[in-house]
């Protein structure tokens, strides 16, 4: 092959455009790389918001990375003490650890130390915030369908990556406030029944706090869980590709096809510019926003604490369900220890989470659809799928909420006797009252959209008829907005039939059950003839 | 196992079954896709002079985010850190991050008002194909993988397969046992259950490790207490303090219900408690001095002094342990023996 | 300092004695009053326990407190017995507004001062006549000099853990609350820390020095003089606020900003 690229594009080659075809001939013909443009160039990748936050999450992990990566060449995770010779007063001649000190040293004696510090954290807890929000929209546009379930476990374990990686990160200035935090994981794996004592010597290397347990973080932050999220990143990035993206439905919009931007030059143009406002947001947050003030909080030191001390939040669901245990939960069998008060909340984060990890196989169990989907669901089309991820959004944040129970108290001059109670009776009614109150709504919200694909929209305009009688003038949609109305799967609770053997399993009843619950209520799709009808009207 | 024809479950797994659309309702008659709409051209396709002004639009953006990052620099320059001016520290975090800012902010509404407005191809069409691959892909990877299988034996030879498999799963073993070293070779369980107050050591304040006369400890006080030794070991300092925090009290001797067992445990309505919350181990320092309530502000366990620290509110099980005290004979206040059960939270073995 | 009470009840007293003790009274009080225009809330003398100056706080307390704490100090249904607590409780309690309480509550709140430093200064000089309780400190004791970092420790292990390492305040058992530490007067944090005010436990000299209340002290004020290198504090309330703020304002924000960037352009 002696052709050489680029001696076919539309603009005039100028010089520069010379140097350029050279430099991609050179690169091709070492690495093949036309053969990847050809492939990815003009993908597509349809247009809504919605879908954006997946890359909120994407750029926001690219700045953590670089601003992390400054600031490894000062932070020591060494747990030696030392004494405090930098400039910030109140902490002057004060034993701290040296990785306590290189924290405070990058806060008050680094230039740009600070402002790294804060465009760090800050963006993790973006991170964080945009995979919950985006596997929020993924959940409830039905995004997880086939062919995406392996996607959808993908990026589950990114979420618990992300929150472990968030979790050793706050941990490593070694300050009071994340010392407490280790404190209440230490209390939690000790009370593990036969290797909890075990596992606690051995995670922290000695007693409580020893001298290992940062530096050992340190690994796991900065190699270990970087190296395993990037490299599970990579997978959801891969699979994103090679599904393509989900789209809502629309006029012009299949099952079989995307409809958007080409990846060059519209899409390239407004996922880069979004990576540059990303990171220019989280700039901006971290110059004017104090984050994560250590040098307030003082070293680490197990006798004094801070009234007010929560973890970074998207671990509050878990300090919120240690909170909202009755008291004496705890039995002695044979001479062992069962702390149920912390086993209890243990089990259930832990199911909870398993249940949402594993939602796309349950309901592909209930459907029986085989099917793939790329058209993303309107929530309203899929009512109890909604009204589930409801519910399961009210129980977390039930449990959110409980985290700040002491804050909720001195702000709003409620007693936390009085707070932790309520959110104990909401942490039951609330995801039930969420459940019935979204179907409902969904439900409802299926009947307008029927009413508006028929009828059209009520325009405000009151025409009298010539018998005398006022009625008011609906406007009939477009067929391409009326489409959009249209276009969802509906399905019908599964029919019990016996199988070849002639009879019903215990299986085939219970999925029979799922599925009346899931699809007895259920508002039914508009027919061509309705259409029909409607239209001579 | 006899040698068997390649399977071809994988390739007929039909496809019929792959696309079955369970208790999905398919119209026989559907609604018709009205297509594509009809392009929606912006005033840039129209007006030559809106795309001139957009142009200008996006390259005034650019420049400014020049602006911004050269700024951030000189601001670097500019806003030094002066050691110890608090002052100081503030301007040079909040200059270099918001020229930062500019920087970054301006490529992006650049580029993202370029596409918006100038760029061609925003409803473009791509085809899908089914995620599974083709029938002769498929039926060229079973073709594979039987190949190998036959090449090798795999299927064939149980004894050698089984015998892999074995070594797999041993491989990793090594690995495990090498994390034991992860911590010393100290029986973990023991040292949870000793702390460093034996009988004669005295109370002492937290952090000076000043002992404490009881004559000192008036009414409504309340006194941070590490073991007197404490703040000079050097070693194992916090790791003794956090299971020998202690919390010291008076209280009216006739607020105070005392057990009979316990009755040598205080001094004269000077009570001494476990720092370490029987939940997850926060210090539970937080005393009400009228209502004698102990509360842990980590997760609201509420403790009653006056009846031995028990569990009035929140998720602890168990009292704090209660350091027994008396006084020695320079009238310091002196512990009569270690705790009398593991301090801090539950675990397996705390009962044994 | 305190005076004893058989003076005023005995009745034999020089003619001119009521013209003398109110010069002298007037005095007192124009020198008090000079002293608090100045912005700082006492001489450098202590005042003088005048007979006048007993008298007026006397006159006071049973005005505004009697109904509540006795009409002798003693305690009522309402209010606790103020004999014994001593005239810093006094200058503590009046001087934050938190006495007279506005209603009954699970605790006093602050609020805006009632009386005026001479007013308090009688209402305190009363109290102590009833018997002997913590006066007012020597002024180099909340003269906010000391060594800032052994006030800060001294904080974070004493105080932290109800009023929060910031001094913004925590919550306590049954709707109780520990305060927030902003702006307060020197001698009124000098005053809680030694009378204990109602939840708060008593610190007395032996557990923290004088010197050591100046550190804290200083420490409070350092914090008041400092703002946070970092920026806005959101009310150092630490990640509870950061959270909500990242999700309100960082992530809604970028919402908006994803929504025209994917919305059609005109």
């Amino acid at each position: 092959m002696t052709n050489t690229i680029g001696n076919n594009t539309a603009a005039e080659p100028g010089r520069g455009m010379r140097f350029t075809s050279a430099a991609a001939n050179y690169v091709d013909e070492r690495t093949s790389a036309s053969t990847a443009v050809k492939a990815l160039g003009r993908k597509i990748f349809p247009d809504h918001w919605s879908f954006m936050l997946g890359e909120v999450a994407l750029y926001s992990f690219i700045v953590i990375l670089i601003s992390g990566t400054f600031l490894t060449f000062f932070y020591d995770p060494s747990m030696t003490e030392v004494v405090y010779n930098g400039s910030y007063l109140p902490l002057k001649g004060i034993e701290m650890s040296v990785a306590y000190h290189t924290a405070l040293d990058l806060s008050f004696d680094i230039r740009g130390g600070l402002l790294m510090r804060q465009v760090h954290h800050w963006s993790a807890l973006l991170f964080i915030a945009a995979i919950g929000l985006h596997m929020l929209r993924v959940f409830f546009t039905g995004a997880f369908r086939k062919p995406r379930e392996i996607n959808w476990m993908v990026g589950f374990l990114l979420f618990i990556l992300a929150m472990a990686e968030g979790f050793t990160g706050y941990s490593l200035p070694d300050d009071l406030l994340s010392g407490n935090g280790l404190r209440i994981i230490d209390g939690m794996i000790k009370s593990f029944p036969v290797i909890g004592v075990w596992m606690s010597y051995l995670f922290f290397g000695n007693e409580f706090p020893g001298t290992d347990i940062i530096p050992r973080l340190y690994v796991l932050h900065i190699m270990l869980l970087p190296a395993i999220l990037i490299a599970t990143l990579a997978i959801h990035m891969v699979l994103l590709v090679v599904n393509k993206h989900t789209q809502f439905a629309g006029p012009g919009r299949t099952n079989d096809n995307v409809v958007g931007s080409p990846v060059m030059p519209v899409f390239a143009a407004k996922a880069g510019g979004f990576f540059f406002l990303v990171f220019g947001v989280i700039m901006l947050i971290a110059s004017l926003f104090t984050i994560n003030p250590i040098w307030n909080y003082g070293p680490y030191d197990p006798s004094p604490v801070s009234a007010g001390t929560q973890p970074d939040w998207y671990i509050g669901f878990a300090d919120g369900a240690l909170r909202l245990i009755p008291p004496g939960l705890e039995f002695v069998l044979f001479g062992f220890t069962w702390p149920i008060n912390i086993l209890l909340p243990t089990v259930i984060l832990g199911v909870f989470i398993v249940l949402v990890a594993l939602y796309p196989f349950f309901e592909a169990w209930v459907t029986g659809d085989k099917r793939e989907h790329h058209i993303a669901d309107r929530p309203r089309n899929a009512p109890t799928r909604t009204a589930i991820g409801a519910a399961g959004v009210v129980f977390y944040a039930v449990m959110w909420a409980a985290a700040s129970s002491d804050l909720l108290a001195t702000h709003f001059a409620l007693s936390i006797e009085g707070v932790i109670t309520t959110l104990q009776v909401l942490w039951v009614a609330a995801p039930i009252a969420a459940y019935i109150i979204t179907k409902r709504t969904c439900l409802a919200l299926q009947r307008k959209d029927r009413e508006i694909a028929l009828h059209g929209y009520e325009s405000g305009r009151i025409v009298r008829l010539p018998g005398g009688e006022y009625v008011e003038v609906h406007e009939q949609l477009s067929d391409y907005e009326r489409w959009k109305l249209l276009d969802y799967n509906e399905y019908q609770p599964l029919t019990v039939r016996p199988n070849e053997e002639g009879r019903i399993t215990v299986g085939t009843r219970l999925r029979a059950r799922v599925s009346r619950w899931f699809f007895e209520d259920r508002v039914l799709p508009v027919v061509p003839k309705e259409l029909e009808d409607a239209a001579k009207h | 196992m006899a040698d068997k024809p390649p399977s071809t479950d994988l390739v007929a797994g039909s496809s019929q079954d792959d696309n079955d659309p369970g208790t999905a309702v398919v119209p026989s008659e559907g609604l018709t896709n009205p297509g594509l709409p009809p392009e929606h051209l912006r005033v840039t396709d129209l007006d030559p002079k809106e795309e001139k002004k957009a142009e200008r639009r996006i390259a005034f953006f650019f420049t400014l985010s020049i602006v911004g990052s050269v700024g951030a620099a000189v601001a670097y320059v500019v806003f030094p850190i002066i050691p110890g001016d608090m002052q100081s520290v503030r301007f040079n975090n909040m200059f270099v991050g918001l020229f930062a800012a500019v920087g970054l902010l301006g490529v992006g509404i650049g580029a993202v008002h370029w596409a918006k407005s100038l760029m061609h191809g925003h409803e473009l069409v791509e085809e899908r194909h089914p995620t599974r691959g083709t029938e002769e892909s498929r039926s060229a990877a079973v073709e594979t993988f039987a190949q190998a299988n036959k090449e090798s034996g795999f299927t064939r030879r149980s004894l050698v397969r089984n015998t892999l498999i074995g070594a797999m799963i041993a491989t990793p073993v090594p690995a495990v046992v090498l994390f034991r070293d992860l911590a010393p070779s100290y029986d973990p369980v023991k040292l949870l259950k000793q702390t460093m107050w034996a009988e004669g050591v005295r109370l002492a304040k937290d952090p000076s490790g000043i002992p404490i006369k009881a004559s000192e400890v008036t009414i409504g006080s309340a006194f941070q207490v590490i073991p007197e030794g404490l703040a000079e070991l050097e070693y194992h300092r916090i790791e003794e303090k956090a299971k020998a925090a202690v919390l010291l009290m008076r209280l009216p001797i006739d607020e105070l219900n005392v057990s009979p067992e316990r009755e040598t445990w205080s001094y004269q309505g000077i009570v001494a408690y476990s720092k370490i919350c029987t939940h997850v181990g926060c210090p539970v320092a937080l005393y009400e001095q009228q209502t004698h309530h102990l509360l842990c502000p980590c997760h609201q366990s509420a403790f009653d002094v006056s009846n031995e620290c028990e569990v009035i509110f929140g998720p602890a099980a168990r009292p704090l342990p209660q350091l027994p005290i008396t006084i020695d004979d320079e009238g310091y206040l002196v512990a009569r023996s270690d705790f009398t059960e593991p301090v801090g939270p539950s675990f397996w073995e705390r009962r044994r | 300092m305190t005076s004893s009470p058989a003076n005023r009840r005995s009745g034999r007293r020089h003619p001119m004695m009521g013209v003398l003790l109110l010069v002298i009274g007037l005095f007192a009080t124009g020198g008090v009053y000079a002293a608090t225009s100045a912005g700082i809330a006492h001489a450098d003398t202590p005042p003088a326990s005048t007979v006048a100056l007993i008298d007026e706080g006397e006159r006071l307390f049973m005005a505004n407190c009697a109904s509540c704490h006795g009409l002798n100090g003693e305690g009522a249904q309402s209010g606790p017995t103020v004999i014994g607590v001593g005239a810093l409780s006094v200058d503590f309690q009046v001087g934050t507004g938190r006495m007279p309480m506005a209603a009954s509550g699970p605790q006093a709140a602050k609020k805006p001062a009632q009386f005026t430093q001479p007013q308090i200064d009688a209402l305190g000089a009363w109290v102590a006549s009833l018997a002997p309780g913590p006066g007012l400190p020597d002024p180099a004791y909340y003269a906010a000099d000391g060594d800032v970092a052994n006030g800060a420790e001294l904080f974070r292990i004493n105080c932290a853990m109800c009023h929060n390492v910031a001094g913004a305040g925590g919550a306590l058992t049954e709707g109780k609350y520990a305060p927030h530490l902003r702006d307060l007067e020197p001698i009124h944090v000098y005053g809680a820390m030694v009378t204990g005010p109602q939840s708060m436990p008593v610190f007395n000299d032996m557990n923290l020095s004088p010197e050591e209340k100046n550190d804290v002290i200083s420490y409070l004020n350092y914090m008041d003089e400092n703002p946070s290198v970092g920026g806005f504090s959101l009310g150092s309330l630490g990640p509870v606020s950061e959270g909500l703020f990242i999700w309100i304002i960082g992530l809604g924000g970028l919402i908006a900003v994803a929504i025209w960037l994917t919305a059609r352009s005109n």
